[in-house]
């Protein structure tokens, strides 16, 4: 069983409109290296140009965010789910 | 573990209810988890609103009928025609109002027995430590980064909790900042995203219910916070997805280096949060790009003098089934991919709703080489105020 990256819908239309994604990976990193392989365009949105994650997009392993944790470098084992939280901020005013 | 928030400004906190309060608030002073003094507690309590918008209408309708004491309301927006489909504070006949004002107006017919104030101004770094200091706990309702993280640092500086909501078409967020020892706005975001790359309401659309359930969820934590009761959200962030009907939680971990919040804080006062954002002051109406024009008088009438134009219409195919110009579609984020279906050797107009994607196209589509092409200026919106008014805004 791999590892489920979910993309949150802001980032969805640069992700062929899916919701989710599975890649056998072993970590963060390497999971988000497989998703931006296969989406191109998502490039942009999760790494700076020099390749580091983008600091107004958090990554969690299950529910612990990778900051706290080994960051990219974070093991992932078969079963979890990252999750992308970019932030939003609409309320609709 | 429960934590209440004691009163911390006013006079002398009432100590009983009218009998009509009490008959008012039955219904929580027949639950134990309320009662009498948890009644007085929402009575004696002072919560700040900033936005009556989407999240701030539940908010407003759920804090004064729970009878909390004295509500403030801070908007400087006016009531617009396509606000009604979510913000439900809000009726027909308040379309063109201030906000602030007709949600006063409507939560003192909800409950006349407490006190509602309207403060008819953006908030600002320059009044938003004044604003706060008359009540207890702050409540974020905005739509927009540089308002979220100056409440958030405001409400640091003064020790004031906040109740942080916020949505995105069909998913929402919702935790605590600001207690002492959890975390704050800046723990889980250190920096917001670049202007543009993230889409507002207006751009990506919501679904008018999911403020209405992300704006009672802050509600909710609210109370709780005021009666001291529960386990509330702080440290944990939730997160809500509407379309799979699924709540999940993050765990959120204060930031011991955070900038505000941290144990040796560099942002001490209050500072430029369009600078900190990158925007500055409001946002330029029209294209970012400098790219040639056309009116959609000047395309009147090259259309009716029978001109050979190719029409480009660059919005989503769902925005084509609003209204349309009988023009080709071809949407924005389609276009590297299917550029070849345009002839360079004709003349073309690109248009979309406002005329800021429309721009974005032919801005890339001069790059690739395309010389004769113009952005219709405004776009279906400009059309409809000055050519045909039968073609309905949107």
């Amino acid at each position: 069983m791999p590892v489920k990256v979910m993309i949150p819908s802001p980032l969805r239309p640069y992700a062929g409109k899916r919701d989710s994604a599975e890649f056998s990976a072993r970590t963060v990193g390497e999971a988000l290296g497989h998703l931006t392989a296969e989406f191109g365009d998502l490039r942009k949105h999760l790494f700076t140009e020099d390749g580091k994650l983008r600091s107004f997009v958090n990554v969690y392993v299950n529910d612990e965010d990778i900051r706290y944790l080994a960051k990219e470098n974070t093991p992932t084992k078969d079963g979890d789910t990252i999750s992308i939280i970019p932030s939003i901020a609409g309320g609709c005013i | 573990m429960a934590t209440t928030v004691q009163p911390q400004t006013g006079t002398k906190p009432a100590a009983s209810l009218s009998n009509e309060e009490i008959l008012r608030y039955s219904r929580h002073l027949i639950m134990p988890e309320v009662g009498m003094d948890g009644q007085l507690k929402l009575k004696n309590a002072k919560v700040l609103l900033i936005g009556t918008g989407g999240l701030g209408a539940p908010l407003g309708l759920y804090l004064a009928a729970a009878g909390v004491g004295k509500l403030g309301l801070v908007d400087f927006d006016v009531v617009d025609f396509t606000n009604l489909q979510r913000q439900v504070t809000f009726g027909t006949s308040d379309v063109g109002k201030s906000k602030s004002e007709a949600a006063r107006a409507r939560l003192a017919n909800l409950n006349p027995d407490i006190q509602i104030q309207s403060f008819e101004t953006q908030l600002t770094s320059a009044n938003a430590l004044e604003l706060f200091k008359d009540f207890d706990i702050i409540v974020d309702g905005t739509d927009n980064f540089p308002t979220r993280y100056l409440v958030n640092d405001a409400c640091i500086l003064l020790k004031k909790p906040n109740v942080y909501g916020s949505i995105f078409r069909f998913e929402g967020q919702a935790t605590v900042f600001g207690m002492p020892d959890g975390p704050c706005y800046r723990c889980l975001y250190p920096e917001p995203p670049p202007p543009g790359l993230v889409p507002s309401c207006a751009e990506g659309g919501v679904l008018g219910v999911l403020p209405g359930i992300v704006g009672s969820i802050q509600a909710m934590e609210t109370i709780k916070l005021i009666l001291g009761r529960g386990d509330n959200l702080v440290g944990r962030l939730l997160l809500f997805d509407a379309l799979g009907m699924k709540f999940r939680e993050l765990k959120l971990r204060k930031n011991p280096n955070c900038p505000v919040c941290g144990t040796h804080p560099t942002i001490t006062k209050l500072i430029d949060y369009y600078e900190f954002c990158g925007v500055r002051g409001e946002e330029a109406p029209g294209p970012t790009v400098q790219v040639p024009e056309i009116t959609p008088r000047e395309l009147k009438a090259r259309l009716d003098r029978g001109d050979d134009l190719f029409i480009l219409d660059v919005r989503e195919p769902h925005e084509y089934q609003i209204c349309n110009l009988k023009g080709h579609l071809l949407p924005l984020g389609e276009l590297t991919r299917r550029v070849h279906e345009l002839d360079s050797s004709r003349e073309i107009v690109a248009h979309c709703r406002s005329g800021k994607r429309s721009a974005e196209a032919v801005d890339f589509l001069r790059k690739a080489g395309f010389r004769k092409i113009l952005n219709l200026k405004g776009g279906i919106l400009a059309w409809s105020d000055e050519v045909d008014p039968s073609v309905p805004k949107y």
